[in-house]
C-alpha cells in the first residue's frame, strides 16, 4: 500500500461470524502483556488477548468488550482472532454487575477452595463489560 | 400376475414412502443452507489461526514443549463426529471405516464420540469409548468446543493420553463429503492439518510475539485445537446434511420410478380384467342362444 493515509485495514473474525472490517486509526485492547494501542506501520507481532476493552478508532470510535483471543499485527492491517467478544448492546448491564461483585466477593473471602484464577479472569471479564458500557 | 388389489395396496404405501422421502429432503436443503453459511462464515478464522499457528511452529522447532513433542503415552484419544441420526447415505459409516481401516491400534483408542450413530458402531466393534458429547452435535456452538478441547487438554497434560485425533467430514461442496482423520497434538511442525488453505503468495513477515513463543505456544495451543474442533463440528454437519439431501432425493426418484412402473402394471390388469369379463359375458350370450 502505497499512500500516505494513516488508517490501516482491521479485521475482527470469531468462530461464527466476521465481526468488524475497515478502516482505523488506531486500536486499542489489553493483552497478557499490559494494554497497547496500535498505529499504522507498527512492528510485526502476535500478542495474546487479556478481557478488556478494545477500541477501534476510525471514522468514529467504536467499542466492545473483547474476552479472548489473539491478535496479529502487521505493519498495514491488524487481525483480531477473537474467540468471544461483545458489541455493548449485546451485553446485559445487571448480569455484568453481579459477575462483578460475585468475583470480588469470591476473591475477598480468600477461601483455599476457590479457583483463584478463575475467579479473576471472571472479574476482569466483568470489568471489561461494564467499562464497554460506561 | 398380481391381482390389482395387491398392486394398488403397493403403489399407495410407495407413495406415502415417497412422500416422506420427499419431505425429509425439503427439510435437510433448509437445513443445509443454513449449516453451509455457518461453515462458510467460519472458514476466515479457521485460516488465520492455521497460518499463525504454523508460522509459529515453522519459528518454533527447537521448542520443547510437550504440545509439540508429544509426552510419550501410546495411548490415542479419537474425537469421532457422526450424525445422531441415520438415513443420510453413507455419512455415518463412512466415517466409522475410515476409524476402522486406520493405521491406529484398536487397543491404543479411548473414542470420544459426537454423535449416536458413531457411538452405537463403535461400541458394536468393541472400543473403548470416553465420555459422549452427541448432544453438541445437534446444534454445535464455540462454547462446546471450548468444553470438549478443555477435557481433552487435561486428559494430555495429565498424560492419560499422547495424540488426539480428529475423523470428521469436511464439506467441500454441497456434493461432496470426504471423511478425514486428523492429528491435532502433539502439533507437527509444518502444521498439523492440511486443509482448504489458499497460499497468498506472500513471504511471511518476520514474526514477533509477546510474550515468547514458548509461552505464546502454551496459551494459542488450546483455542486452535478449540477452533479445529469447533470447525469439524460444523463441517461435519454440513456435511450430514448434504448427505441426507442426496440419499432422500434418491429414495424420491426411486419411489417415482417404481409408482410409474406399479401404474403400468395396474392399468394392464385392470384391462385385462375388462377383457375377460366382455369375453364372459359374450361368450355368455352366445350360449344362450
Amino acid at each position: 500500500m502505497a499512500d500516505n493515509s494513516n488508517t490501516f485495514k482491521v479485521r475482527v473474525i470469531t468462530p461464527d461470524r466476521t465481526f468488524f472490517e475497515g478502516e482505523a486509526l488506531m486500536v486499542e485492547f489489553n493483552t497478557t502483556e499490559g494494554e497497547i494501542g496500535i498505529y499504522k506501520n507498527h512492528v510485526p507481532m502476535t500478542v495474546i488477548i487479556r478481557p478488556g476493552v478494545l477500541t477501534i478508532t476510525g471514522e468514529d470510535v467504536k467499542k466492545a468488550a473483547l474476552h479472548s483471543g489473539f491478535v496479529e499485527i502487521l505493519q498495514d492491517s491488524v487481525t483480531i482472532l477473537a474467540e468471544v467478544i461483545e458489541w455493548p448492546d449485546e451485553i446485559d448491564e445487571m448480569r455484568a454487575m453481579a459477575a462483578k461483585e460475585r468475583a470480588e466477593r469470591l476473591l475477598s473471602e480468600r477461601d483455599p477452595k476457590t479457583d483463584i484464577a478463575r475467579a479473576e479472569t471472571a472479574l476482569a471479564r466483568a470489568m471489561a463489560r461494564i467499562n464497554v458500557i460506561k | 400376475m398380481a391381482s390389482m388389489r395387491d398392486i394398488k395396496r403397493r403403489r399407495s404405501s410407495i407413495q406415502s414412502t415417497g412422500q416422506i422421502t420427499k419431505a425429509m429432503k425439503l427439510v435437510s436443503t433448509v437445513k443445509l443452507q443454513r449449516t453451509k453459511q455457518a461453515a462458510i462464515n467460519s472458514k476466515s478464522y479457521f485460516d488465520y489461526m492455521y497460518k499463525t499457528v504454523s508460522s509459529m511452529l515453522a519459528k518454533a522447532g527447537e521448542i520443547d514443549h510437550p504440545y509439540v513433542k508429544g509426552n510419550g503415552q501410546l495411548r490415542k484419544a479419537v474425537v469421532m463426529i457422526t450424525g445422531n441420526r441415520g438415513l443420510a447415505g453413507g455419512y455415518n459409516s463412512n466415517v466409522v471405516k475410515l476409524l476402522t481401516g486406520s493405521e491406529l491400534k484398536k487397543e491404543d483408542l479411548v473414542i470420544y464420540t459426537l454423535g449416536k450413530k458413531g457411538r452405537e458402531a463403535m461400541n458394536r466393534r468393541g472400543y473403548e469409548l470416553s465420555d459422549d458429547y452427541s448432544s453438541m452435535i445437534d446444534a454445535p456452538e464455540y462454547v462446546d468446543a471450548m468444553r470438549l478441547s478443555s477435557v481433552l487438554l487435561n486428559a494430555y497434560k495429565a498424560g492419560e493420553i499422547g495424540e488426539i485425533y480428529l475423523a470428521y467430514t469436511n464439506f467441500k461442496n454441497t456434493v461432496v463429503h470426504e471423511p478425514k482423520l486428523i492429528k491435532l497434538l502433539p502439533v507437527d511442525e509444518k502444521g498439523g492439518i492440511e486443509g482448504p488453505i489458499e497460499d497468498d503468495g506472500k513471504a511471511y513477515a518476520p514474526m514477533n510475539f509477546e510474550p515468547e513463543e514458548e509461552e505464546a505456544l502454551e496459551l494459542i495451543i488450546p483455542k486452535y485445537v478449540t477452533s479445529i474442533i469447533y470447525g469439524g463440528m460444523i463441517e461435519s454437519v454440513a456435511s450430514e446434511n448434504g448427505a441426507r439431501m442426496q440419499a432422500m432425493d434418491n429414495a424420491t426418484t426411486n419411489a417415482e420410478e417404481m409408482i410409474e412402473k406399479l401404474t403400468l402394471q395396474y392399468n394392464r390388469a385392470r384391462q385385462g380384467s375388462i377383457t375377460q369379463e366382455l369375453t364372459e359375458i359374450i361368450a355368455g350370450s352366445q350360449a344362450q342362444n
